[in-house]
C-alpha cells in the first residue's frame, strides 16, 4: 500500500483536472427533509465549487453506476423474417465517483465477484466497472450504520484512492497505479510519523462510534434452524411488499428481463430491469404461477440470500450494513432489528 | 402485416364516452411521435373524437367514463351484446372515479344543487363503474391512463400475447427514479398501495400519489393506515386519499 497526504489546496487542483476530462459524479445538497435536515447525492458536477464535503451519506446507492435499474441489453432491427442483433456495450467517456464511503466501495466488490468473477461475467458490467475511477471517502457512522459488524466498514481494494480528512490534508491511500499516475501532476507528501499516528487515532475514534450491530456469530446456522420461525410471519404482516428495500440496496443484482417492441413491428429490444424479491410479482412465471405467493417467504428470502446463501458461497455477506433498507422502509423493516428477533 | 412471420391481429376498435371529462380518450390521441403507428394496430370504427360517423360491427369497445343515468345502463348493456372485448378504460370506468364521490352523499337534491346550483341535470342517486352493470373483460386503470402503457396492452393484442399487469406498488419505480420519499418530506402519499405502472408520475413531480390507478395487487392496506397515522397524518387525511377515485374501500 501506497500512503501519501496532499494538501485540500492540492487536492482540490487534482479534481479540476479529473472534472475537466471525465463526466465526474460528486456529493450534492439534493433536498431537505421535513426536519430541515439535507438530503445528499451524486451528481453529475462541473465546477468543484459545486461538491458539498459535508455530505452524510450519499441517498441512493452508486450501484446505479455500473448495473442501472434499466437498460436495454440487446436490440434487434427485424425486417421480414429476418433480424439482426445488436449489442452495444456502453464505451463513453470515463467516469469518476467522489465520496464513496467503505460501504459503497465494499458493496461494489460484492458485485464483482459475481459479476466479474463468476461463472458468467457480465461485460455490461465489467466496461463501466474497468471504465469509472473511485475515490473513496472516510465517514462518521451514522445511528442506522452497522457495516462494522459484516466488516466492510475498511477498504481492502475495490478503489482508485481512499482519502481520510487530518486538519487541512487528506491522508490518502494508493490502490491503483492509474491513481498514482494521475497524482503525478499534483503535489504531495509522503506520509510522517505524526500523519500514521493521526490515521490511527481518527480509524480508532470511528470503530468506537458504532451504535447499530448485528451479530452475524453462526448467522447461516441460526437462520437454517429458524427457517419456519413464526417471527417471520411477523414481519411479513408488515411488509408493504413495495421494493423499497431491493431499490435503495448497493448489493442488489436480482433482475427480469422484458421484450419491447415498437409500433412499427421493426425495432425490438431486451429490456433488464432490476428486481427485487419482496415483491408480489418477483417470482411469478409464465402461465401465472408464483413460486412465492406469501409475503413473508419473499421478505425471508431476501434476508437468506443475503445472510445465508451469499455467505455459503462467498465467505462474506451480502449486505454491507449501510442501513439504507431500514431508512427507506416504511413499514420500519430493518437489518438489525429483523436479525436479532431471528437470534432470539 | 406480420412480425417474425407471425400474422398480427386487427381488430376492429370502437371508443366510448360515459360520463367522465374525456381526458382518457384523449389520451389516445397524445403522443403524436407513434399515433399513426398506434392507430394502425387497430381498425378504429367508432370513435367520436377523432371520427364523424361511426359503424356498430366492432370486436373490442373501449368504455370510458362511469355510469351515471339510465339511458347509459342501457347504452353500455347494448355494446355488451355487440362487442367481443369490453374494456374498461381510465378509472372512471374500472372504480367510478371521482364521479363516485356522490355516492357518499344521502341527500341527491343538496349534492345537485351545491354542484349545479339550479341548473337542471338528470342523474341518478348512485354512480356505478362499469363492471356494476355489465361483464368486463379488460381493465386499463390511471387518471387519465398512461399512453405507453395503452399502446403496450394494444400491441400485445395485436400479437395476440397476454398482457401482463405490473402488481406490485407506486414506490417501486418513485425509488428507481432516485425520488426522495414524500414521507421524508413530511407529505402523504398513496404509493405503497397504488398499482405500479404510471411511471409514479405524481410523487416524480413532488406530488402525492392519490390511488387513481386503484390497488396494487395485495396492498397492505391495514398496516399503511397505521404507518400513515404515526407520520402524523388524520383519519380525515387518510380518508380522503382513500376516497378520491372510489378505488380503495374505507371500512375498517
Ligand atoms: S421490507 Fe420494507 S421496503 Fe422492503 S418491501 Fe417490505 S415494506 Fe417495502
Ligand atoms: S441489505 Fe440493507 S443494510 Fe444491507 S447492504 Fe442492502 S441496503 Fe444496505
Ligand atoms: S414518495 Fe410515495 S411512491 Fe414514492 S417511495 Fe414514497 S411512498 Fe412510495
Ligand atoms: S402516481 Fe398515483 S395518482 Fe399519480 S398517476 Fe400514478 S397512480 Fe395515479
Amino acid at each position: 500500500m501506497i500512503f501519501k497526504t496532499i494538501s485540500k489546496k492540492d487536492f482540490n487542483k487534482f479534481l479540476e483536472i479529473l472534472i475537466e476530462n471525465n463526466n465526474f459524479f460528486a456529493p450534492q445538497k439534493i433536498a431537505k427533509d421535513k426536519n430541515k435536515k439535507p438530503i445528499y447525492d451524486l451528481r453529475e458536477i462541473k465546477n468543484i465549487g459545486d461538491i458539498d464535503f459535508n455530505y452524510d451519506i450519499i441517498k441512493y446507492p452508486p450501484r446505479r453506476f455500473f448495473l442501472p435499474y434499466r437498460e436495454v441489453i440487446s436490440s434487434f432491427k427485424i425486417e421480414n423474417n429476418t433480424w439482426e442483433q445488436n449489442i452495444g456495450y456502453e464505451t463513453k467517456v470515463p467516469r469518476v465517483l467522489l465520496g464513496l464511503h467503505p460501504c459503497d466501495i465494499n458493496s461494489l466488490n460484492k458485485l464483482d465477484k459475481v459479476l466479474l468473477l463468476g461463472d458468467y461475467p457480465s461485460p455490461y458490467y465489467a466496461i463501466r466497472r474497468k471504465n469509472t475511477f473511485i475515490i473513496g471517502m472516510d465517514c462518521e457512522p451514522k445511528p442506522f450504520c452497522f457495516c462494522r459488524s459484516v466488516g466492510t466498514h475498511t477498504v481492502q481494494h475495490g478503489c482508485d484512492l481512499f482519502l481520510i480528512e487530518i486538519g487541512d490534508s487528506y491522508f490518502m491511500e494508493i490502490f491503483s497505479n492509474i491513481a498514482f499516475d494521475f497524482l503525478k501532476k499534483v503535489k504531495t507528501k509522503d506520509t510522517t510519523k505524526a500523519d500514521d499516528d493521526e490515521y490511527k487515532r481518527i480509524r480508532k475514534l470511528k470503530t468506537e462510534k458504532f451504535s447499530a450491530k448485528v451479530d452475524v456469530t453462526d448467522l447461516t446456522k441460526i437462520l437454517d434452524m429458524e427457517f419456519q420461525s413464526d417471527v417471520w410471519k411477523e414481519w411479513g404482516d408488515r411488509c408493504l411488499g413495495c421494493g423499497s428495500c431491493a431499490r435503495v440496496c448497493p448489493t442488489c443484482y436480482c433482475y427480469g428481463i422484458e421484450e419491447k417492441i415498437d409500433l412499427k413491428f421493426q425495432n425490438a429490444g431486451k429490456l433488464k430491469i432490476l428486481h427485487a424479491c419482496t415483491l408480489v410479482d418477483f417470482a411469478e412465471v409464465a402461465g401465472g404461477f408464483n413460486f412465492r405467493p406469501e409475503k413473508h417467504i419473499r421478505l425471508k428470502y431476501r434476508y437468506y440470500h443475503k445472510h445465508r446463501g451469499f455467505v455459503e458461497a462467498y465467505e462474506e455477506s451480502l449486505c454491507v450494513g449501510c442501513g439504507r433498507c431500514g431508512q427507506a422502509c416504511l413499514a420500519g423493516i430493518t437489518v438489525p432489528e429483523v436479525i436479532s428477533s431471528i437470534r432470539e | 402485416m406480420q412480425y417474425l412471420g407471425v400474422d398480427l391481429v386487427k381488430p376492429k376498435a370502437a371508443f366510448f364516452d360515459f360520463s367522465s371529462c374525456e381526458g382518457c380518450q384523449l389520451q389516445i390521441a397524445n403522443n403524436e411521435s407513434n399515433l399513426l403507428d398506434f392507430i394502425s394496430l387497430m381498425e378504429v370504427i367508432n370513435f367520436r373524437e377523432i371520427l364523424t360517423g361511426g359503424k356498430d360491427d366492432y370486436e373490442i369497445a373501449f368504455i370510458e367514463g362511469s355510469i351515471t343515468r339510465d339511458d347509459e345502463i342501457n347504452r353500455v348493456k347494448n355494446i355488451r351484446e355487440k362487442t367481443k372485448i369490453l374494456v374498461a378504460f381510465g378509472t372512471c370506468a374500472c372504480f367510478g372515479g371521482i364521479n363516485k364521490l356522490k355516492n357518499k352523499f344521502n341527500d341527491i337534491e343538496w349534492v345537485k344543487k351545491e354542484v349545479y346550483g339550479n341548473y337542471p341535470v338528470e342523474t341518478n342517486d348512485k354512480v356505478l363503474a362499469i363492471d356494476e352493470v355489465v361483464k368486463v373483460d379488460f381493465y386499463i386503470y390511471g387518471c387519465p391512463v398512461n399512453k405507453p402503457e395503452v399502446e403496450a396492452i394494444v400491441q400485445s393484442i395485436a400479437l395476440g400475447r397476454e398482457f401482463r399487469y405490473l402488481k406490485h406498488p407506486v414506490c417501486f419505480r418513485c425509488k428507481e427514479k432516485q425520488n426522495i420519499c414524500l414521507y421524508e418530506l413530511g407529505k402523504i402519499c398513496m404509493g405503497p398501495l397504488t398499482r405500479a405502472g404510471c411511471g409514479a408520475r405524481c410523487p416524480s413531480n413532488g406530488n402525492s400519489c392519490i390511488g387513481c390507478r386503484g390497488p396494487a395487487a395485495e396492498p397492505n392496506i391495514e398496516f399503511m393506515k397505521k404507518i400513515m397515522k404515526k407520520n402524523g397524518f388524520t383519519e380525515r387525511q387518510i380518508r380522503d386519499k382513500f376516497e378520491l377515485f372510489s378505488a380503495f374501500k374505507w371500512e375498517k
